[in-house]
């Protein structure tokens, strides 16, 4: 599992958020080893997206540490920034300009090659359409160019809230070299479908009202944690 | 820079795409011409009157202006999509400076002919190069100020309340000074010159609110 | 255990001795006006409260610097308290140059004075400080944006004051341009015990809105943490920091 000498791509000690009184994350501590796959489970408000939001360095951690691919949080956040990519529930895509538009200005914005945002059109099957403008698409095909935004700087580590939502089996397949677990990417996933994240992960992280109910290898979590956690 | 001309490049594209914010600037102006002719019963006016009905237009209308320059990034996760970029923070202040900057001389192209044509009684001609530097310095002001202005209010409840009353009374001075930097080129007697004090109170205002924008503007995106 | 307004009753015990000796050198010692006659001794509290609300609102852009600076919600706390305070004076400052004004020209509202037409726009201006922060549900954010605008404001202050001056001749009232080294000996000394007085009356109502709050903030944490979350029940929407 963790390599002595090899330092985890997430580490998470003691990591607390709040939203006025209201703590979204309370003193959740967690390794992500390098290449491998937490799947972050819990009822809706348990602190899942926050999680992301905080390894995305969009919400600043209010205590404990957080460091990602070695860097600690939010010190060296704009660092992290050309690290990480996040499939987030809002697609970050402008609705007026076309998917080919919204792409080229997130390669700008991240000092991408423009073949690379073609090649990326092209691999999600969005090249008949990748000049209509996003508000024309169907939720799928925005989810589609979602993907192509999150990945078009190569991160190492992708963070993927409920990156199959509104994709039908043949558009999964057509994501899933970006996101899947097979090319070294670092991931942390959240799904609304336990079963299959659990099946996708290699360690598991229950959050119940931003505390970790348990962190456990996907096999040693049974019937009862999820009731646990969704009870 | 890189990234300001990339978001200002994306403004521009979704301006010529939605045509949400120019037009609706340039009708505004053109209204208010006309609300100020039958308010005033005056059909041609000049000096300080014609200086100050100019620039409380153009105020007015950067207002509105300013509170749609924000909107796509809040409504369709632009701030987001910006803020996962590796690039300076102050980058979007920059680039939404400019392209507010940009939206005023192209609705001034339109405004200030109509404005001769409609309201004034003497003749602009031989006084533009006069005006363009009052309105230039004027614009900077409108620009930075706005951005600032619409940058804190549009996470409030009551954004469109929020950015005028806030606008208004820090746009004062800089009204004061381009009313009576206009005057004397809408005036039928003098030089028709700009007074050089108020250009430079102007350019002063410009100077020290672009400087304490771009020191603030980080603190309006982190969470 | 935190004691809260230390050091107040000394500080109280001061503002009244210090308001009481310049009431009584107001109204028994300094110099009736040749021109304006009693009405001018309004001068000894209007331009005090003046003074002291605009070094209010500029001393909330410092501290509001020191919350953005150190992230520490304390400093919004006091950039609050200085701007809130500020304005109550500056609504006193307000209201005695309007009478001071009817009384020695006639009207209630006079343009002609860049002083308090300048004075009126900061008003206006840090008028829109408490929507701003009750527009804003993320105690967090509403302290951070806050400071901001106290910044932005700050700044605006003196600029504000050179440029409203510059559009207007100087045509102020007799006493007030001689403010400094030209008032007579007898009126300067009582204008700054004056000053002096209303500066310490700031000072004390700071520090016991200070005081008041924190007590109120540890008060509600002492509630959570004995009873659980739910007996101090939810905050509500407030322009003050919580």
């Amino acid at each position: 599992m963790v390599d002595q000498d090899q330092q985890p791509a997430i580490e998470l000690r003691g990591l607390t958020r709040r939203f006025g009184e209201r703590a979204a994350l309370n003193n959740v501590t967690v390794q992500v080893p390098t290449g491998t796959t937490l799947a972050v489970l819990g009822r809706n408000g348990a602190g899942k997206s926050t999680l992301l939001r905080i390894l995305a360095t969009l919400l600043r951690p209010h205590g404990g540490e957080v460091s990602v691919l070695g860097e600690r949080l939010p010190q060296r956040a704009h660092v992290v920034r050309s690290r990480v990519g996040l499939l987030g529930h809002e697609p970050l895509l402008y609705r007026d300009l076309s998917g080919r538009e919204n792409l080229h200005y997130h390669a700008q914005l991240h000092c991408v090659a423009p073949e690379r945002v073609e090649r990326l059109i092209e691999a999600v099957g969005m090249g008949k359409r990748a000049d209509d403008p996003v508000r024309a698409l169907s939720r799928g095909m925005v989810q589609r160019l979602a993907v192509c935004r999150a990945v078009l700087h190569e991160p190492a580590v992708l963070l993927l809230d409920e990156p199959r939502a509104n994709l039908d089996p043949a558009a999964v397949e057509l994501i899933e070299p970006l996101i899947g677990s097979g090319n070294g990417h670092t991931r942390v996933l959240t799904s609304h479908d336990p079963g299959a994240a659990i099946e996708d992960a290699d360690l598991v992280l229950g959050l119940r009202d931003g505390k970790a109910a348990f962190v456990r290898q996907p096999g040693e979590v049974g019937a009862q944690q999820l009731r646990e956690l969704y009870g | 820079m890189r990234a300001t001309f990339a978001v200002l490049a994306k403004d521009l594209r979704l301006e010529l795409r939605t045509f949400e914010t120019l037009p609706a600037m340039v009708l505004f102006s053109l209204s208010t011409f006309v609300i100020f002719h039958f308010a005033l019963g005056r059909s041609a006016v000049g000096g300080q009157l014609a200086a100050g009905i100019l620039t409380v237009t153009l105020l007015f209308a950067a207002l509105l202006g300013a509170g749609r320059l924000f909107v796509a990034e809040r409504e369709q996760g632009g701030f987001d999509a910006f803020l996962l970029a590796p690039v300076d923070r102050t980058s979007l202040l920059a680039a939404k400076a400019a392209a507010m900057f940009l939206f005023l001389a192209l609705l001034e192209v339109v405004a200030v002919p109509a404005f001769g044509v409609l309201l004034l009684g003497p003749a602009l001609g031989p006084r533009l190069p006069g005006l363009i530097a009052v309105l230039a310095l004027a614009d900077l002001a409108l620009a930075v100020i706005g951005t600032l202005v619409s940058a804190i209010a549009i996470h409030t409840r009551a954004r469109d309340m929020i950015s005028p009353i806030i606008g208004l009374p820090l746009l004062l001075p800089a009204l004061i000074a381009s009313a009576r930097a206009a005057a004397p080129v809408f005036s039928v007697h003098g030089s028709g010159a700009p007074p050089g004090k108020w250009l430079l109170i102007l350019a002063l205002y410009d100077v020290v609110f672009a400087l304490i924008a771009y020191a603030v503007f980080d603190f309006l995106l982190e969470d | 255990m935190t004691s809260y307004g230390r050091g107040l009753r000394g500080l109280s015990v001061a503002t009244i001795a210090t308001i009481t000796v310049a009431l009584a050198l107001v109204f028994f010692y300094a110099p009736l006006d040749a021109n304006q006659g009693f009405i001018q001794k309004i001068f000894y509290i209007h331009v005090p409260l003046a003074i002291v609300a605009l070094c209010g609102f500029v001393v909330g852009g410092l501290l509001a610097i020191a919350h953005l600076r150190t992230g520490d919600r304390k400093w919004d706390l006091r950039s609050y308290v200085a701007i809130h305070m500020a304005l109550i004076f500056g609504v006193g400052g307000l209201i005695t140059g309007s009478i001071w004004a009817k009384a020695s020209w006639g009207h209630w509202w006079v343009w002609s004075d860049p002083t308090l037409v300048s004075f009126l726009i900061v008003m206006l201006l840090f008028a829109t400080y408490q929507p701003l922060r009750f527009s804003i549900e993320d105690p967090e954010r509403q302290a951070r944006y806050a400071s901001v605008f106290a910044i932005v404001a700050g700044a605006f202050v003196p600029l504000n004051f050179i440029a409203v001056r510059m559009a207007q001749g100087v045509v102020h009232p007799r006493v007030l341009t001689l403010t400094g080294g030209r008032l007579p000996g007898s009126m300067g000394l009582t204008f700054a015990v004056s000053l002096l007085g209303i500066a310490l009356l700031y000072a004390t109502l700071w520090n016991y809105e200070i005081a008041a709050k924190r007590a109120r903030m540890q008060l509600r944490r002492l509630r959570r943490a004995a009873l659980g979350d739910d007996a101090a029940g939810a905050l509500g929407r407030s322009a003050a920091p919580s």
